[in-house]
């Protein structure tokens, strides 16, 4: 499949070099806060997009993806709490994790569909919220903290800046890429044409629900890769990573961007985190503008932002 | 076995109260196919209304009325002007219009109350201990909300079993086209509906404020719970959310009442009391992810359509 030249992708070329050159920015500028912000939106918008795999391509609304947040940073900091403090070791550790709760929870729940698949991803994920806070021995409620990053053996420093971006930068741009390569290849025809009409697939001999669980698990080993990221970001991690709140994020993130359009999650997630610090600065209750906003963006901007562009581009 | 009959009583008490929230819930759902996250800000709104108005007035009963009744509007209010354009819309869709309306409702909350919390003060003749069998003292406030949650499910039932209004909502909630069809105004029936769901979410607001503080993000935690208790229940049933909510509240109350203690006979007295409210938060989300598995409807399911 060969990309078009056409106003969404373009926007996303531009898009992709800004973040690449950002650090420049930062640097001739002397401006680092917006070098922290731009880490976490990065961050944020590979978990984004792992999580559009599954409900732009797959059709599975998971209201649970803030668990794989939260289970990729618990298994970086619990290592760094007893003393493995290499990357090596940590970061395998917390994608096997992630997959391994995505294969039990996308198992069970793929029994339903709908409103109940939402539910109990949701219910599921609460779980895992639970259950971290009962850690007594890694903070509880609380949270832990990390007093030193994944150590990559001299390879790459965590703990500089800019080579942590560009880090973020590439798992991000690796991320995508490979979504892009599973969405095109034959797993992901039958996984779009599952999510199209479930009983015909069936009908031609696919087992829709095993294509479903396996997109299910990858999504949901990308994310704890964010997971992880996002740990040794904030250097901290604790239950309210994975709040419910905060997979409605993900989700509306998601949305924002274009639910189903390989960039635009990462449009979605700089939109919104960006519009949030933005608003922020402006008022205290920034939420006041954002709330009616996305009622707006839902009500009149179907497809997200890709997809106004789309239309745009068409007209 | 005294600490038994107050827990289990305690157990009862929420789970009407989550019954109040559920009802509302499932009815909308049921009825409208809408999923409405805002529903625990109405839930929290009903509080706050409850709280002013009860300090304005100066009297409980009043205050009470008028918190309902505003809250009532509300509910209305909302449907007439963003909400009904959902409808229709895909789940995720509302999904995402309510989680802004969730944002929007919070800010409000604490643009115009502040951001600490606000207390609802009970009046004297609501805090004696009532003896409801020799030798068992139980808070009479808590009495009273078991007693009109009660109430207000009789009503509810034959309000909806047994009225002309309660056949159109059961007539809706199993085929919506076929009913507008028939000449009825299906529109105002929604609004309605919303409404009494909005109406259901503030009285159980408002009864709950006198034992918590009324605070921001106060519906966020039950309105999952009312979520969890809808799809135990089955979508659209009102017995099935009344079974799955008192069922909810008897394990929420008596896990968090017994599970330290059990819990300590095996761990340490440390570990105990960290584990056993994450245990027992936990134990209702793994009964719905039980019931999903084994019956992926839910308990009682609603007609099919």
């Amino acid at each position: 499949m060969k990309p078009h030249i056409n106003a969404s992708n373009v926007i996303a070329a531009l898009v992709a070099l800004c973040l690449t050159l950002l650090p420049l920015y930062s640097a001739a500028t002397g401006n680092i806060f917006i070098l922290t912000l731009f880490t976490r939106i990065v961050i944020f918008a590979l978990a984004a997009a792992s999580l559009n795999l599954i409900m732009g391509y797959g059709g599975m609304m998971s209201f649970g993806h803030a668990a794989y947040l939260g289970i990729g940073g618990y298994a970086v900091g619990i290592l760094a709490y007893e003393g493995i403090g290499s990357g090596f070791i940590q970061w395998p550790v917390a994608l096997a994790v992630s997959a391994l709760y995505a294969f039990v929870i996308g198992a069970l729940s793929l029994r339903t569909r709908g409103v109940y698949f939402i539910m109990i991803t949701l219910a599921f994920a609460q779980m895992a919220y639970y259950v971290t806070s009962g850690l007594s021995r890694y903070g509880g409620d609380d949270g832990l903290t990390i007093y030193k990053r994944s150590n990559f053996a001299g390879l790459i420093d965590l703990s500089n800046r800019v080579q942590f971006y560009y880090l973020c930068l590439a798992c991000l741009f690796g991320g995508v890429y490979l979504i892009w390569r599973i969405v095109n290849s034959r797993f992901g025809m039958v996984v779009q044409g599952v999510r199209s009409n479930e009983q015909r697939m069936q009908a031609i001999g696919f087992h829709a629900n095993r294509y479903r669980l396996v997109c299910f698990v990858i999504s949901g080993t990308i994310c704890g890769l964010a997971g992880a990221l996002l740990a040794n970001n904030t250097d901290f991690i604790s239950p309210a990573t994975m709040y419910w709140t905060r997979s409605g994020d993900l989700m509306v993130m998601v949305i924002l961007g274009g639910m189903g359009s390989l960039f635009g999650p990462v449009i979605g997630t700089i939109v919104f985190l960006v519009l949030e610090e933005v608003l922020s600065q402006f008022t205290e209750y920034w939420a006041l503008i954002m709330g009616p906003l996305l009622l707006l963006i839902v009500l009149f901007a179907h497809g997200g932002i890709m997809g106004v562009l789309g239309r745009l581009s068409r007209a | 076995m005294l600490v038994l009959v107050e827990q289990s009583l305690n157990g009862l008490q929420f789970g009407l109260l989550l019954f109040l929230l559920a009802a509302g819930l499932t009815l909308v759902f049921g009825i409208m196919d809408f999923v409405n996250l805002a529903h625990g800000s109405l839930y929290m709104m009903g509080a706050y209304f409850a709280a002013t108005f009860v300090a304005w007035t100066g009297s409980f009963v009043l205050g009470i009325l008028l918190a309902l009744g505003a809250t009532l509007l509300l509910g209305i209010l909302l449907e007439f002007i963003a909400l009904r354009h959902l409808y229709g819309r895909d789940h995720l869709d509302q999904v995402l219009a309510t989680f802004g309306l969730i944002l929007f409702f919070n800010d409000a909350v604490r643009l115009i109350w502040g951001p600490a919390g606000l207390s609802l003060p009970l009046p004297a003749w609501l805090t004696v201990p009532v003896q409801i069998v020799p030798g068992v003292f139980y808070p009479a406030y808590r009495l009273s909300i078991i007693v009109v949650a009660l109430a207000v499910a009789a009503l509810l039932y034959v309000v909806v079993m047994r009225t002309r209004i309660g056949m159109l909502i059961r007539a809706g909630a199993s085929n919506r086209e076929m009913i507008g069809a028939l000449g009825i105004n299906i529109k105002l029936l929604f609004t309605l509906v919303f409404g009494l769901g909005a109406a259901l979410a503030g009285l159980a607001g408002l009864m709950q404020a006198p034992i918590l503080t009324v605070q921001i993000g106060m519906g966020e935690n039950i309105l999952i719970l009312a979520f969890v208790i809808i799809v135990i229940g089955g979508i659209g049933s009102i017995r099935g959310a009344f079974l799955a909510a008192i069922f909810v509240g008897m394990i929420d109350t008596l896990g968090r009442a017994f599970l330290p203690d059990l819990l300590r006979t095996v761990l340490s007295s440390a570990a105990a009391s960290t584990a056993a409210p994450a245990l027992s938060s936990m134990l209702i989300y793994l009964l719905m992810a039980i019931v999903l598995v084994v019956r992926p409807e839910g308990l009682f399911p609603a007609a099919k359509r």
